[in-house]
This record gives C-alpha cells, sequence and structure tokens, in this order.
C-alpha cells in the first residue's frame, strides 16, 4: 500500500531536478549571490595578498553557508507557497522519503554552486583551490549543511519570519559543521602536513553522521503541525 | 455506524488550547456523498485535514476503511484523494508531468500510468493543454487539473475543502459533473462548502458542524435549499 521508500526519494528529487531545469531559480539566486559575496571580498581584500591567502577558505565557507541559506529558503517555500507540502503529505509515502528527495536536491544545487565558487575563485585569488582533497571537504560541508538546512527550513518555512529565521536558527546549529569545514580548508590550501587536517575531514564526516541520523529520526515531528 | 467506512468516535481537535472540534461523532458510508456545512471556524477543514491525515487529532479516533489513524496514516492516504481551494500543483511542471510525479509518488504501476494521466487530462478537459506550464493555467484550469491530481490513484474516498472558491462558472460545472459522477461510481465524496444549494443538489446527506460538534443530520432527498437554509440558521445561531 505505502511506496517504496527509494522510489518515493527519486520520485521528489526527480521533481526537484526538473522544476530547477526549467526556472533556475534557486542555482540562479545562489550562483548570483555567491558571486557578488567574493566579488565583494576580492576588492575588500585586494591591498593585503597575505590576508586574502589567509582568509581564503573563510570567505569561501562563508559564500557557501549563506548561498546554501538563500537556496533551502526558496527550495521550501516552493513547497509551501501553492500548498504543495500538503500534496506530498497526502501521498502513501514516508515522511522521511520526502525529507532525503529534498535534501539531495538541495545538496545538488549547493555542491554545483561550491564547485562554481572554487573556479572563480580560483581565477580571482589567483591561488589553486582546484584541490582533491578541497573538493572532499566541500562534498561533506555541503552534504552536511544541506542535511541540517533542509529540516530546519521546513520548520521555518511554516513561520511568518521565514526568510531571516532559518539563519537564526541554523548557524548554531551548523557551527561545528562550519569550524571543521573551515580548519580543514585552511590546512589544505596552506599545504600543512595531512596529519594537522585529516582529523578535521573525519570530524566533518562524523558530524554528518550524527546529524542525518538526528534529521532521519525527527523530520516526521518537524513536518507535522 | 459501526461498519461504515468512515467512523469517527469523539474527536476532539485542539489549536493550543482552543478547542476546533469538541468529541465530534460521525459515520460515513461507503458511497455516501455528504456535504459538510457550518460557519467559517465551526471546524470543517481541520475535519477534512484529520481524515486525509494531514494533522493528528488531540483525542478519540478516526478510522477509515478498517484502517486507523494517526496509526494506519500511509494506508489512510492511500484511500484518499484531496481537492482544496488551493491547487496543490507545480507551477513550474507541465500538466503531464505533475500527473506523472504524483502518479510515482502513490507508486501507480509503469505500465498504465501513462494511459491513466492520458484519461484523466481527457476527462477534465486538459489533453490539448497538457504540455504547457501550469503557472499559464487560470485558475480554473489549474482546479481542474488539481481534481485530475485527485483522482489519479483512483481512491475510495474524495474529500473537496471549499473546492468552488474562485472558480468560474464552467469550472464549477465540470467538478459538480465529477462529484455526481463520484456519487454514481459508488465512491465516498465528503465536501466541504458554503453554498446550500449546491448541497443540496450534489449530496445525499447534509451534516452541518457548529462550534466543533455535529449540530445537524439529514439525508437530502425530498429537502430543498430553504429547508436546509432554515435548518442551517436555528442550529447556528
Amino acid at each position: 500500500m505505502k511506496t517504496p521508500f527509494i522510489s518515493a526519494v527519486l520520485a521528489v528529487l526527480w521533481k526537484d531536478l526538473q522544476v530547477e531545469l526549467r526556472s533556475r531559480e534557486l542555482v540562479g539566486s545562489m550562483g548570483l549571490f555567491a558571486l557578488l559575496s567574493i566579488l565583494i571580498f576580492s576588492f575588500a581584500l585586494e591591498l593585503d595578498r597575505i590576508a586574502r591567502t589567509e582568509s581564503v577558505s573563510g570567505v569561501l565557507w562563508v559564500t557557501v553557508v549563506y548561498a546554501s541559506v538563500l537556496g533551502l529558503n526558496r527550495s521550501l517555500a516552493m513547497e509551501r507557497d501553492q500548498g504543495n507540502l500538503d500534496a506530498l503529505l497526502l501521498a502513501p509515502v514516508d515522511r522521511t522519503a520526502i525529507y532525503f528527495g529534498k535534501l539531495i536536491g538541495n545538496f545538488i544545487f549547493t555542491l554545483v554552486v561550491g564547485l562554481t565558487l572554487i573556479l572563480l575563485m580560483t581565477v580571482l585569488y589567483n591561488l589553486t583551490l582546484t584541490r582533491l582533497w578541497l573538493i572532499v571537504v566541500l562534498v561533506l560541508g555541503t552534504l552536511g549543511f544541506s542535511t541540517v538546512g533542509t529540516l530546519l527550513a521546513t520548520m521555518t518555512v511554516q513561520t511568518r519570519a521565514r526568510e531571516s529565521l532559518l539563519p537564526i536558527v541554523m548557524m548554531p546549529v551548523a557551527l561545528p559543521l562550519l569550524l571543521s569545514a573551515v580548519r580543514a580548508s585552511t590546512g589544505i590550501l596552506n599545504e600543512t602536513p595531512q596529519e594537522d587536517w585529516l582529523a578535521w575531514v573525519q570530524i566533518l564526516a562524523v558530524l554528518n553522521v550524527v546529524y542525518m541520523t538526528m534529521s532521519f529520526l525527527l523530520f516526521e515531528y518537524v513536518i507535522e503541525e | 455506524m459501526a461498519n461504515s467506512l468512515i467512523q469517527i468516535h469523539e474527536l476532539v481537535k485542539a489549536f493550543g488550547l482552543m478547542p476546533v472540534l469538541r468529541k465530534l461523532d460521525l459515520g460515513i458510508e461507503r458511497g455516501e456523498s455528504v456535504a459538510l456545512l457550518g460557519p467559517n471556524g465551526s471546524g470543517k477543514s481541520t475535519l477534512l485535514r484529520l481524515l486525509s491525515g494531514l494533522s493528528k487529532p488531540t483525542g478519540g479516533t478516526i478510522s477509515v476503511g478498517g484502517w486507523e489513524l494517526p496509526r494506519e496514516a500511509a494506508a489512510v492516504r492511500a484511500q484518499i484523494g484531496m481537492v482544496s481551494h488551493k491547487p496543490l500543483l507545480y507551477e513550474n511542471l507541465n500538466a503531464r508531468e505533475n500527473l506523472r510525479f504524483f502518479a510515482r509518488l502513490y507508486n501507480l504501476p509503469a505500465a498504465n500510468r501513462e494511459q491513466r494521466i492520458d484519461l484523466l487530462l481527457e476527462r477534465v478537459g486538459l489533453a490539448r493543454r497538457a504540455g504547457d506550464l501550469i503557472r499559464t493555467y487560470s485558475r480554473g484550469m489549474q482546479q481542474r487539473l488539481s481534481i485530475a491530481r485527485a483522482m489519479l490513484h483512483d481512491p475510495e474516498v474524495l474529500l473537496f475543502d471549499e473546492p468552488y472558491t474562485g472558480l468560474d462558472q464552467a469550472a464549477s460545472a465540470m467538478l459538480d459533473e465529477i462529484a455526481l459522477e463520484t456519487r454514481a461510481n459508488g465512491r465516498t465524496l465528503i465536501m466541504a462548502t458554503h453554498e446550500l444549494d449546491r448541497a443540496v443538489r450534489l449530496a445525499s446527506r447534509a451534516v452541518i458542524l457548529s462550534r466543533g460538534v455535529v449540530a445537524f443530520d439529514a439525508p437530502t432527498a425530498g429537502m430543498d435549499t430553504a429547508a436546509l437554509a432554515a435548518k442551517y440558521a436555528e442550529v447556528t445561531a
């Protein structure tokens, strides 16, 4: 009677990809915001090349986090505005399948923006950001933010002050992710020995498992009125 | 009532400290067409949300087709189709893509999915606009597609939550036709509405809610709009 879990996840994911390919609303607004942010940072830090090198991972992650907040708000608002969240909840599917479908979509969109940022920052900051370990950290970091963000955005989208509420709610929860991602990225970009930063990558991976388990357990309660 | 398709017993729903439904009892037989009437805030939409599993009761029990809510909500949702005043559609997808998405969510067999979608698009008169994005549709067309979405999995029970809001005459007439067809096909229809004449015309039974309980419950056979209006005024005063 119940739709198989994987089928429901794939249906929600495919729908989100289809809508995004048509409207380019999420990646477009996230990408534009990210571009403007790194341009502003680029101008602000231009006079001091050392400061720019030191702060590049901070700039990368602050931009990724705020771009993802923008995308998460839009992604869930799209479900809320026309009552589509109700349409999803009316279907005989596990609530968590809806969560994972939305999560994977949000992760893909944020990752696309993150990878584009790495390329742009390589050009603008004249630094080599296209490193395998940095991309691993980017994948883990964006997955973590999408995991927490999808859960929290589902909550905040049901409030009036949703646009401003999500970053306020999300930042304290996502702080360990941000800290680990920045520390690992700084180590990788400064070419310090691997043992100095690998622990931060491992912490990032563990945080992903913890946040995903918590979100899996909590989503059903979050989505109910 | 013991063998009713829908059994509601001492149903309570409160939002915070404010009770909306207060120990409501109601039984609905298979194939009945029930008009749910009552002033704003009487609990019509709340009752439909509870029946569809979108909301959880504060107290009391609900069962649909023998499945209990909220414990067996997925089984209940598989039997229910809902049309509300909101279209519940994705405006950046076209009609066919919308129906395809919901067909996958409802796990319709892939072999006859397209056939079912074609049939429903034809039924609601949107076959020629199936490739157009929903955002280009009028309110009436969106609501027609919303009906197709609700009927996609051939549900046992159709819930209409004030679906006529903002509809033109043609779209309203189509919705009326579908309501009558549902009744003729032996499906169960529960329609929350403020339109008493429509209730008399389309439903086999009128239920008036007032202050969170059933204040009036009678068959519409032999009843005209004036009689229902008089009863409505009396029980909601």
